[in-house]
């Protein structure tokens, strides 16, 4: 029994306290603050990591950060190579592998998640589903090399934009595919009760109200599955894309480069100059997926609210 | 067991012998229940006697559960429920359904009221439709100047008014009810009891509720279901009366009718 007389209450001060329970307060305080400490020092360390690299790019770059470097083609000489043309490469290929990716990988989650039955046969594609997740992006570059530039070069015209965009498009459906399930298993399922208690079909709750529910969910998992496929090197190497393009690419059926290859052929040169332009090239390509990234946000945020 | 039922109506719903399935695990068994038509018909007893499962086969609502399965006939209007001529689809416009929790569409009040209407292809006016159906759920006064706002934005009672509008505005035959007082405060609950009474004028009733007063006030026919434990640690339902409210509640034939209606146990 707890004595508490209202005349010994002071700030803090319960009175006795029974011998039964030894709180060691101070301890516990103690740990929590260690605890504290260390978990803040875990975040500190990622983001300072993080600050100084982005730091370092944009001082290594900032020479070359200047509107002729958007505009100018590559070239042998550093200060006077530019990203044009990788630059629309890159926005040719967001647009093929968008185009793709999302109406397929949409619907395949979809069917998935509000339609398939719960057999084997289900139960095997989401195993592999999300598998394919996890392949490494190279794999993915050598069958594009093969289905894409080679077994349907009538179709794509070889190493172009449209089998870079299409190997792009794989690389990334599992990952719409998963978010497009994570976000339909968000909503309610008194919904759908609602709906289908009014005589709609599947589809039609599907389409009317699960859908619009959880397009902010699938919204955001495009972009930031957009924003991966954006940063790929290796199946574009392997597809064949160019490093040295002197043109604005105009069509899905002509060769091209991108901003992740043509950094990484300055990089690779032995001179100083060029890794200024890479540098600048790197703060290029992360503007872009800041822009992305913030978009998504932006959306989900706007589709939220709505509601 | 089954006394006299109402005499002198037809039934829309005739139960006969059957038994309820999760997959290979019975739910609720040999179940023998005749509704009759445009009277209110309560569900009671403790929970997990499977009421929620009984109500939910009465608009196959049970069939997107994988694994339910239904042995046995049930008859609405005389056909089996189950039949292959029967379509589950058409069948749920024709008997509607209220839920515990409302779940009103996250869309403007005209437009919750309106979707079942369209899908159905309601060929006559709409606003007409929508301000009949607001106002026989007793809801028109009170939302009859903000047509346009968020269904979610009413009040719980008010909300629930809204999804029984919504299931009535297609005209159905059969209103099912599955507990649709139990997350609202007793003036909201009130106002839809009255509001049942009215409504059976037009449509059968079946409510399944907790609640013993409530199926005392509101039904006329009341079935009441127990539940006992099986081997393999669950609960398995069966009725074990079902008569006119006023044998259940006064004069109940059976022992555990009797225990559960005096507040015994459940």
């Amino acid at each position: 029994m707890t004595t508490t007389d209202p005349r010994s209450m002071s700030t803090g001060d319960l009175g006795k306290s029974t011998s039964k329970f030894k709180p060691n307060l101070s301890k516990r305080y103690q740990l929590d603050n260690i605890f504290r400490a260390l978990t803040w020092l875990a975040i500190f360390i990622g983001l300072a990591v993080l600050a100084a690299l982005i730091i370092d790019t944009i001082i290594d770059g900032s020479s070359r950060l200047r509107l002729d470097f958007l505009t100018s083609f590559p070239s042998r000489r550093a200060e006077r190579a530019g990203i044009a043309s990788s630059l629309v490469g890159t926005m040719w290929l967001l647009l093929i592998t968008a185009s793709v990716a999302f109406p397929i990988g949409v619907g395949a989650g979809i069917y998935l998640q509000e339609f398939a039955s719960d057999n084997w046969f289900t139960r095997f594609v989401e195993i592999n589903v999300s598998n394919l997740a996890a392949v490494p992006s190279i794999i993915y570059g050598m069958l594009g090399l093969t289905i894409f530039v080679q077994l349907f070069s009538g179709l794509t015209q070889g190493r172009s934009l449209l089998s870079g965009g299409l190997t792009l498009a794989l690389l990334i459906l599992p990952v719409i595919i998963v978010a497009t399930r994570e976000a339909l298993k968000s909503v309610p399922d008194g919904l759908r009760l609602a709906g289908m208690a009014l005589g709609s079909t599947r589809w039609q709750t599907v389409w009317h109200h699960v859908l619009p529910q959880a397009f902010p969910g699938i919204l955001t998992g495009t972009i930031l599955a957009l924003s991966r496929a954006i940063g790929e090197t290796a199946p574009l190497i392997v597809i064949g894309a160019q490093t040295f393009i002197a043109f604005v690419p105009n069509s899905p059926f002509s060769s091209f480069s991108a901003l992740p290859i043509q950094i990484f052929n300055w990089t690779s040169r032995p001179q100083a100059a060029f890794h200024a332009n890479a540098a600048a090239a790197s703060v290029v390509l992360l503007v872009v997926l800041l822009l992305m990234n913030s978009t998504a946000i932006y959306l989900r945020n706007r589709y939220q609210q709505e509601r | 067991m089954q006394s006299n039922t109402a005499v002198g109506t037809d039934f829309t719903f005739r139960v006969e012998g059957a038994s309820y399935y999760y997959g290979s695990t019975l739910a609720v068994k040999d179940v023998h229940l005749d509704i009759p038509s445009r009277k209110v018909t309560a569900l009671i007893g403790p929970s997990g006697c499977g009421k929620s499962t009984v109500l939910r086969c009465f608009n196959r609502l049970n069939d997107l559960i994988p694994g339910a399965h239904v042995e046995g006939k049930i008859l609405f209007n005389g056909t089996n429920l189950y039949d292959k001529k029967i379509d589950a689809t058409e069948l749920r416009r024709r008997v509607g359904m209220v839920f515990q929790k409302s779940n009103p569409f996250p869309k403007s009040i005209y437009e919750n009221i309106a979707f079942g209407a369209r899908i159905n292809g309601y060929q006559g006016n709409m606003d007409e439709l929508v301000e009949r159906a607001l106002r026989s759920a007793a809801l028109w006064d009170e939302v009859k100047d903000k047509l346009k706002a968020s269904g979610l934005s009413l009040s719980g009672g008010q909300q629930q008014r809204l999804c029984i509008a919504r299931a009535i505005a297609i005209e159905p035959e059969v209103l099912l009810m599955d507990e649709p007082c139990s997350a609202l405060d007793p003036i909201s609950t009130l106002q839809i009891e009255d509001l049942m009474q009215e409504l059976k004028e037009n449509f059968t009733i079946i409510i399944v509720t907790h609640n013993m007063q409530q199926a005392a006030r509101v039904s006329d026919m009341t079935a009441f279901f127990n539940a006992q434990q099986t081997d393999r640690d669950g609960k398995m339902g069966y009725l074990v009366e079902y008569s006119s409210t006023e044998s259940i509640f006064n004069h109940p034939a059976q022992q555990a009718t009797k225990d559960y209606v005096s507040g015994r146990f459940g």
